[in-house]
């Protein structure tokens, strides 16, 4: 790897330049050892003690693990994010991709339309939520504006619905990220290499064909990142239900992200809180650790 | 920017006249992009318009409705006469607690993530993409997890309740996607060019320092972008790492919005929360535009 | 067994470094922001300032006082506790548990507490036989508030009866007005539940099923029979409720939209906020059924070790809070009553002076219950298990026979 070693016995600066890289890397790994593996190992523990309030170090087997198991907003919290996660994920990267075809159709004032699809990724919920939970509510928002236009029939009400209101949390949800994807999969149309578009087209291909067969394909690089970040935010997924339903109505929004703050925090429960936050990280290295070995290995 | 456009019909326009029966996908085109700038506009909208209504106008209902009466007074009452806590004092002194910490984690984290992605990419060695793959797993972790460990850590370092340690739970929480965008961007960068300076005798900063940095920009700005957006509008780790003198401003934000008895003052909360948001929206705004391109130079290609 | 011990061995070490408190100053750790709880403190703060004792102002408001509680938990981790934190009801008593409050007692002696204020309230404010917080406030939960042109029109005098409420809201229903203003969040939800139980079953059954989480009260008909008020309380309730704030609720009786609500005594601050008269433009009046009894919540501030001592400023903190003039000045703002039975209520409203009668009285004749919905009947992990069990009956996830064998297996894992 390094150059400077022509012959001769390395000396201390030699071999201290050849460990430079990993001494750079050292402070990082650390960090991560400690403050991510060392506190998952840390949770881990806990899951196994009888923790109330604080931490405490009294061994209870696999209890927390049975109790988890018997509530039944664990089971709709895990329901919710497999819908809420898989919607999120596929309508944020059909719309994303979507968007940044239309967008690279040589649009005026294409900067400013970006810019408008793109702030949304600016704003937290802390504060858009109000403005949300307004919008969508019925009372007050899109449904008492339409019907205010003369739409007397018309209903939004999914957010007052138990069984339709995890989809308003993909709407808002939907709304803070896909202008993110779009940019992702933007750059990654402007990076593909235009000559081989143009051997296709005098080929004769079609735009579609062109698009699914060559276009597409090139972006995977892109779907990458975008995975990353929307599984990322899907699973973090906190202060929007708060903000929006606080995980009503009843429990119909719970999600394993106000599960687990709600059972360590609120409920003094830190046993069973950190029992569904392993069960929480397991599920997410199932899905997450295959993945990035693939996409990682195959660069080698 | 636009000579980068790959779109292929834009191509096969070029070779045909335009004509009307061209004209209609445009407008169509056209059409569907103001519907999705309506979309995303209109959260923003109600609170923009919200924000400059007087109270009674609110209550009586019409939240899409423009101001009968225009008013900038709950404005002014968000920053610097609002309740947030005790005292009566607006947002504006937690916005200084929130810059003074956001800068130097931003900071620190886009040069520790600068240059993890170039040992990573550069001096890869037995195991790095391992290693890689390990730090990533890292921006996966609930911050609910690591609060009380953390807050155990900060005390026996004596960082609890200060803004160096903020900073530094920001930092650490930080690497995965810092190392992430610098990861992608430097893999992309031409190693011969690395190696050509390796025989020249440089040595490992200088080569980051000569090579690597200068054609950094873009991919700097996607990350600090990044962490200025995700640190500045922390509330957790600010509510719970803060002392009295140092809570940022999403932890103001929420003593106003959320107070548990009281009128609430709805256009007051707005126009507060705006207020929050501007630096964010500042940074989309001013380096949106390079945000595509640092996007594009490097982290979606492999 | 837990992480106090090694906390204290730590927290000389880290107090060296992590106090940028003067001595003479105290840390609050509280989720009073709104501009009338603010006031109300304000009265506190400068009777401190008056002793040279500086404030150092530390809110964090949302979620009821969740967030604060949070907070609060990694402060004390951390080794860097406030010197003192507002509670509620069981959190004083974990807390207590966990050796991390200071020990009142002498102050508590001099000023003859165990006196002024009833054994109740005490259950809270002391752990073990010490007197570990300084309660600020009486807050009672079973009121309706009614619009009085409303009832009025409609012909109606105050129901005294559950049969006599239904009938009302009927009447009002009939009539095309919403019968019970209600916002759906489990909080909520509770509060009415609190009044319901107790209604329908009376003190006893209220102390065996929510106190003592008996579980043959837990599961017994009478619960049963106050799910099923519970649901008839639901069909009076507009289509629009889940998810609402209680003010925004409380805003649909004032406006004239609904006939009642059924919320603690903050919700009178409402009223008097848009210019509403009590007695003549609204009306507040017990629960049917539960006339004799209060159900409370009291908001207390205790108070961080900080070493062996009581520090002198804590103490001081303790005693102006429990100090007549502040009692009245901080109620009469809120909205409660004062914690201590021997005062002059005549400053407070007619809503007020009638709280304090009740809570006299409901004191003197032991009918004082701690609320299940506040977190003053038991602890956070099971009220907030029942919480979950009555909301999703509320919101029609099980039928009354459900609900109640949830109830049951709720609390059997949380307790």
């Amino acid at each position: 790897m390094s150059m400077t070693d022509m012959g001769g016995r390395p000396g201390f600066a030699d071999r201290l330049r050849d460990a430079l890289p990993k001494l750079v890397l050292s402070p990082s790994v650390a960090i991560v050892a400690i403050f991510v593996y060392g506190f998952i190992f840390f949770t881990l523990y806990l899951s196994f003690t009888d923790s109330r309030i604080l931490p405490s170090f009294g061994w209870v087997g696999w209890q927390n693990y049975e109790n988890l198991f018997r509530i039944r907003a664990w089971d709709t919290a895990v329901t919710n994010l497999i819908i809420f996660g898989s919607l999120y994920i596929i309508i944020c990267c059909a719309l994303g991709l979507l968007l940044a075809i239309l967008l690279d159709q040589k649009i005026r004032a294409e900067g400013f339309i970006r810019t408008i699809y793109l702030y949304p990724m600016a704003l937290s919920f802390i504060v858009t939520g109000v403005a949300w939970k307004w919008f969508l509510d019925p009372g007050i928002g899109l449904e008492a504006v339409v019907q205010g236009w003369g739409w007397e029939s018309f209903e939004f009400n999914w957010i007052k619905d138990g069984d339709m209101a995890i989809y308003t949390i993909v709407i808002a949800a939907v709304w803070q990220t896909s202008g993110f994807v779009m940019a992702m999969f933007l750059a990654g149309l402007r990076g593909i290499d235009s000559e081989m578009l143009k051997a296709a087209q005098i080929d004769g291909a079609s735009t579609l064909a062109l698009y699914r067969r060559i276009v597409i394909p090139q972006l995977r690089p892109a779907f990458m990142s975008a995975f990353v970040v929307l599984a990322h935010m899907a699973i973090k997924s906190y202060d929007l239900v708060i903000a929006l339903t606080n995980g009503g109505p009843g429990t119909a929004t719970e999600v394993p992200a106000t599960f687990m703050y709600s059972y360590t925090f609120t409920r003094n429960q830190m046993g069973i809180g950190a029992a569904s936050a392993v069960i929480m990280l397991m599920t997410i290295a199932a899905i997450i650790v295959p993945y990035l070995w693939s996409e990682l290995r195959e660069k080698k | 920017m636009a000579n980068t456009s790959t779109n292929p019909s834009a191509a096969v326009g070029r070779t045909k006249a335009s004509s009307l029966s061209a004209a209609v996908p445009r407008i169509i085109l056209y059409t569907v992009l103001v519907l999705f700038c309506i979309y995303y506009l209109l959260p923003l909208y109600v609170m923009v318009v919200n924000s400059l209504k007087p109270l009674e106008e609110i209550t009586a209902g019409g939240m899409m409705a423009l101001p009968n009466e225009w008013t900038i007074a709950p404005w002014g009452s968000a920053w610097s006469t609002a309740q947030i806590g005790v005292d009566a004092t607006g947002l504006r002194p937690y916005f200084v607690n929130s810059l003074v910490m956001v800068i130097p984690a931003v900071a620190l984290s886009t040069i520790l993530g600068a240059l993890n992605g170039y040992v990573l990419t550069k001096w890869a060695f037995r195991g790095s993409t391992l290693l890689f793959g390990l730090l990533l797993f890292g921006c996966f972790i609930p911050f609910q997890m690591v609060l009380i460990p953390m807050a155990r850590i900060l005390g026996l370092t004596g960082l609890a309740g200060s803004v160096p340690g903020l900073v530094f739970v920001h930092l650490v929480y930080g690497i995965g996607f810092s190392t992430l965008y610098f990861r992608n961007y430097y893999a992309a960068f031409p190693t011969e060019l690395v190696r050509a300076a390796q025989i020249d005798g440089a040595g490992f900063f200088t080569i980051f320092w000569r090579i690597l940095l200068p054609s950094s920009g873009p991919i700097a700005v996607v990350c600090i972008i990044w962490q200025f957006t995700n640190i500045w509008n922390d509330f957790l780790f600010g509510a719970s790492f803060s002392d009295f003198d140092s809570q940022p401003m999403t932890v103001a934000l929420n003593n106003l919005v959320q107070s548990s008895t009281g009128v609430k003052e709805y256009n007051v909360h707005f126009a507060g929360a705006i207020m929050a948001a501007l630096p964010t929206l500042l940074v989309y705004i001013v380096a949106g535009r390079y945000f595509v391109r640092g996007l594009m130079a490097g982290s979606v290609k492999g | 067994m837990t992480m106090m011990k090694t906390l204290k061995l730590t927290a000389a070490a880290v107090a060296l470094t992590a106090s940028t408190a003067v001595a003479e100053d105290v840390e609050v750790l509280h989720w009073w922001t709104s501009g009338g709880e603010a006031a109300a403190l304000n009265v506190l703060k400068d009777d401190l300032a008056g002793n040279d004792i500086g404030w150092q102002d530390m809110p964090v408001a949302g979620g009821g006082g969740g967030n604060a509680m949070t907070v609060l938990r990694a402060r004390v981790t951390s080794g860097n506790a406030p010197t003192a934190v507002q509670m509620l009801g069981f959190d004083i008593q974990d807390w207590a548990a966990e050796g991390a409050l200071a020990n009142l007692n002498a102050l508590a002696e001099e000023q003859k507490w165990n006196d002024v204020i009833p054994a109740a309230i005490q259950r809270f404010s002391t752990n073990d036989g010490a007197w570990v917080a300084a309660p600020v406030n009486v807050h009672s939960t079973n009121w309706v508030w009614a619009n009085k042109a409303l009832m009025d029109e409609l012909g109606l005098e105050q129901p005294q009866s559950w049969d006599e409420l239904v009938a009302a809201m009927e009447a009002a229903e009939a009539a095309g007005y919403t019968a019970l203003a209600h916002g759906g969040q489990a909080w909520q939800d509770a509060t009415i539940f609190d009044a319901v139980a107790m209604a329908t079953g009376g003190p006893e059954f209220y102390q065996a099923a929510f106190v003592d989480l008996d579980e043959e009260a837990l599961g017994s008909d009478t619960m049963k029979e106050a799910f099923d008020r519970m649901a008839t309380l639901r069909g009076f309730v507009d289509d629009n409720f889940s998810g609402r704030d209680w003010n925004l609720a409380t805003a649909m009786v004032i406006n004239g939209e609904a006939l009642f609500q059924m919320m603690g005594d903050w919700a009178k601050g409402e009223f008097l906020n848009a210019g509403k008269v009590p007695g003549q433009d609204f009306a507040c009046f017990r629960f049917p059924g539960t006339q004799d009894q209060v159900t409370f919540n009291s908001d207390q501030f205790a108070m961080f070790k900080q070493g062996d001592m009581v520090s002198g400023e804590q103490s001081y903190l303790a005693e102006s809070i429990l100090s007549p003039t502040f009692q009245i000045a901080f109620n009469k703002v809120k909205g409660s009553v004062p914690a201590r039975t021997d005062l002059d209520a005549s400053e407070l409203d007619a809503c007020g002076q009638q709280g304090y009668e009740d809570f006299k009285a409901a004191a003197a004749s032991g009918n004082l219950y701690g609320s299940m919905a506040h977190g003053h009947a038991n602890p956070a992990a099971v009220k907030n298990a029942m919480y979950d069990v009555i909301t999703a009956h509320f919101n029609g996830e099980y039928d009354s026979a459900a609900a109640v064998e949830e109830l049951v297996t709720a609390v059997q894992i949380n307790k």
